[in-house]
């Protein structure tokens, strides 16, 4: 059939509708497009907005109340009393110690963290880098508190690291550390270093994935552009890798800060039975029955990611994005 | 006198890719010299070689004398414009162009002035405090050029940097390029896949294919005497001759070139002449382009706009003056 044959057939200018609920419907949603995107985003705003901001501001609210010390009931009266037990010595040392454990866990994951997202980043292509992702997300499939415990074993005394540094020659090294007050204990899964450890394995591949996101942005021709320039690696790695970088490390740290600063399972297995925020928050609200001192311990990791993001901000960590 | 750049026998090859193959080259100090030839044909990877971005896999490059192998970019007096400008995105346009000097220890207040200095020499007084992202195009190529001139190279490389711009904005920036590179004196080496911006801006153009040089030489003898079927093809568009073409008019069996306005075309059907029947008229402004076809020869001529025409089909007569034809070195 030629062109002429199929074009002697006349075609009208506008289309006729396929008719039925669903042509009206469609024919509808692209004339008011505003409507579609109400019918997309109320459910996902119902439920942020009434089961998840609604628990936190119900949270936010029982904070306020305090505990009849003799009774140890509720009473519904606002009052600022529970924030200051916050400042009691005991409660005071709860928080340092889980903010510092932050602090620490947030660092170590982005010094190990970045080597390992650049790699990524840079050179690796079709099967290594599915094999990079995999390595990376495969400890997040398996659960949580099997991690946990494969790893109470592996620093347990009679574990398997303490065997390996035996055969090294390197147990008086282990002993030395763990003869150190603070960071110390019996063994490793008894101690501070022990806790340290598993956060950092546990929390790493939120801190891998966002800072291989940004190094990916990067333009490999930035780094040749400031090697031409006569920037070292080294000076080139501190002007425009680490902060094209930093918003991804922020985003990572943003993870491992406010996991650490909110976990209860990893101190309560692996670690000195000094508490942790998250231990308190579960302690109070169960045995002690102390609801607002639970609320009020859970705004404290609030309180400190807001400050740390407006800081992070300050610094312009997000200049680059 | 020492070359600027010198390659002997230098060769870059990915695996069994020869991006670069066996080229000797040498480029004079102070001379504004052009690498011309399609993608893929080696001349950006020539330029890489000189930045430090790639080592040879044989052979020896030395710039302004000294042996430049396995010196790392970072240690050649050497500055690069990149093809897409590479500017800092965290930076603003004077941190930019001062960045140079501030990894070479330049304290602040003087770095910051010789920028200030490179953005009037590219005249873009008074932009410094813009991000690259708020600038437009031809504004990011000056601020790249700026950021390379800060350091003073001893040869500046420019990798197309007029790629990314509009006809008039490039035709611009070609004038100014020119007349920088002569108050300046450094010694420019340009790589580009246009040969009007190769003819019309260096001093001696290196044609590139297939990671060879087909023909070193200036602008004049590139375009008008090609060694190669492919130099006269790549520069100008030149029409192309097979050698029994050829001997019917110089008498030697080679392959030759004719250029497209050195052929005259007229509607008469008898006399002297190579018949042709006109296949296709192009209006491109000041002139036109004519397709014909001669006896199976394809042939393109550039007649001046307004000249009158035959219409398409129609038999036509060509002309040319026999000094206009070309032979090349190759033959058959």
């Amino acid at each position: 059939m030629t062109i002429a044959a199929v074009q002697s057939k006349p075609v009208p200018a506008i289309l006729p509708g396929n008719g039925g609920m669903r042509g009206a419907l469609s024919d509808l949603l692209w004339r008011r497009p505003i409507l579609l995107l109400l019918l997309m985003l109320l459910p996902p705003l119902l439920w942020l907005g009434i089961v998840y901001i609604g628990s936190l501001f119900a949270l936010l609210l029982q904070s306020f109340f305090s505990i009849d010390e003799f009774s140890g009931l509720i009473n519904r009266e606002f009052t600022l009393k529970t924030y200051g037990d916050l400042f009691q010595a005991a409660n005071l040392d709860i928080i340092l110690r889980t903010v510092t454990m932050a602090a620490l866990v947030t660092l170590a994951s982005a010094v190990i963290a970045f080597p390992i997202a650049y790699y990524a980043a840079r050179y690796a292509r079709g099967r290594w880098k599915a094999l990079f992702y995999l390595g990376v997300m495969l400890p997040l499939w398996s659960s949580y508190l099997v991690k946990i415990y494969a790893w109470k074993l592996i620093l347990a005394k009679e574990g398997i690291l303490t065997w390996l540094l035996g055969k090294l020659g390197l147990l008086w090294l282990l002993e030395a550390w763990l003869s150190l007050p603070i960071v110390g204990g019996n063994s490793l899964s008894v101690s501070f270093t022990g806790t340290f450890i598993v956060f950092v394995y546990v929390w790493l591949p939120f801190m891998i994935l966002p800072v291989q996101a940004a190094l990916e942005r990067v333009p490999g021709n930035l780094v040749e552009a400031s090697s031409d320039l006569g920037a070292s690696p080294g000076q080139t790695f501190r002007n425009v890798l680490f902060p094209l970088a930093l918003p991804g490390i922020v985003a990572g740290s943003i993870f491992t800060f406010s996991l650490t600063l909110g976990d209860y399972i990893i101190p309560q297995i692996i670690g000195t039975s000094r508490l942790f925020i998250g231990q308190a928050v579960y302690s109070q609200q169960g045995t002690a029955g102390n609801i607002p001192l639970a609320a009020a311990f859970t705004v404290v990791p609030i309180v400190i990611m807001g400050f740390y993001l407006w800081g992070a901000k300050r610094l312009g960590a997000f200049d680059a994005l | 006198m020492t070359s600027a750049v010198s390659f002997k026998q230098v060769s870059r090859h990915f695996g069994s890719v020869r991006a670069v193959d066996a080229v000797d080259l040498d480029i004079a100090p102070g001379e504004f010299f052009a690498m011309l030839g399609p993608s893929g044909s080696g001349k950006t990877t020539c330029l890489r070689l000189i930045a430090g971005f790639e080592q040879p896999t044989a052979g020896s490059i030395s710039i302004f004398g000294e042996r430049a192998e396995g010196v790392p970019p970072y240690r050649r007096n050497v500055n690069t414009v990149f093809q897409d400008y590479a500017l800092f995105p965290h930076l603003n346009v004077l941190d930019n162009v001062a960045y140079g000097l501030m990894v070479k220890g330049v304290g602040r207040v003087e770095r910051l002035k010789a920028a200030e200095e490179a953005l009037s020499l590219v005249r873009l007084p008074g932009y410094g405090a813009r991000r690259p992202g708020q600038l437009s195009g031809g504004q990011r190529q000056r601020v790249a050029l700026a950021r390379a001139l800060v350091n003073q190279p001893k040869v500046l490389l420019l990798d197309e940097p007029l790629g990314a711009l509009d006809l008039k904005l490039r035709e611009n920036m070609q004038e100014e390029l020119k007349s920088l590179q002569k108050v300046l004196g450094i010694t420019f080496v340009f790589v580009t896949h246009d040969q009007g911006e190769a003819l019309s801006m260096a001093d001696r153009v290196a044609v590139f294919n297939d990671g060879r040089i087909m023909q070193v030489g200036t602008p004049e003898d590139i375009y008008q005497r090609p060694r190669t079927r492919f130099v006269a093809d790549f520069v100008g568009s030149s029409n192309v001759l097979p050698p029994d073409f050829v001997q019917r008019y110089s008498g030697q069996h080679r392959w030759g070139s004719l250029r497209p306005e050195s052929i005259r075309v007229s509607g008469a059907t008898s006399g002297d002449g190579v018949a042709a029947r006109l296949v296709g008229t192009n209006y491109l402004g000041a002139t036109t382009r004519l397709a014909l076809d001669a006896d199976g020869l394809r042939l393109h001529a550039m007649v001046p706009a307004g000249t009158a025409l035959p219409a398409e089909g129609e038999a036509v007569m060509l002309t040319f003056n026999r000094e206009h034809l070309h032979l090349m070195d190759e033959s058959a």
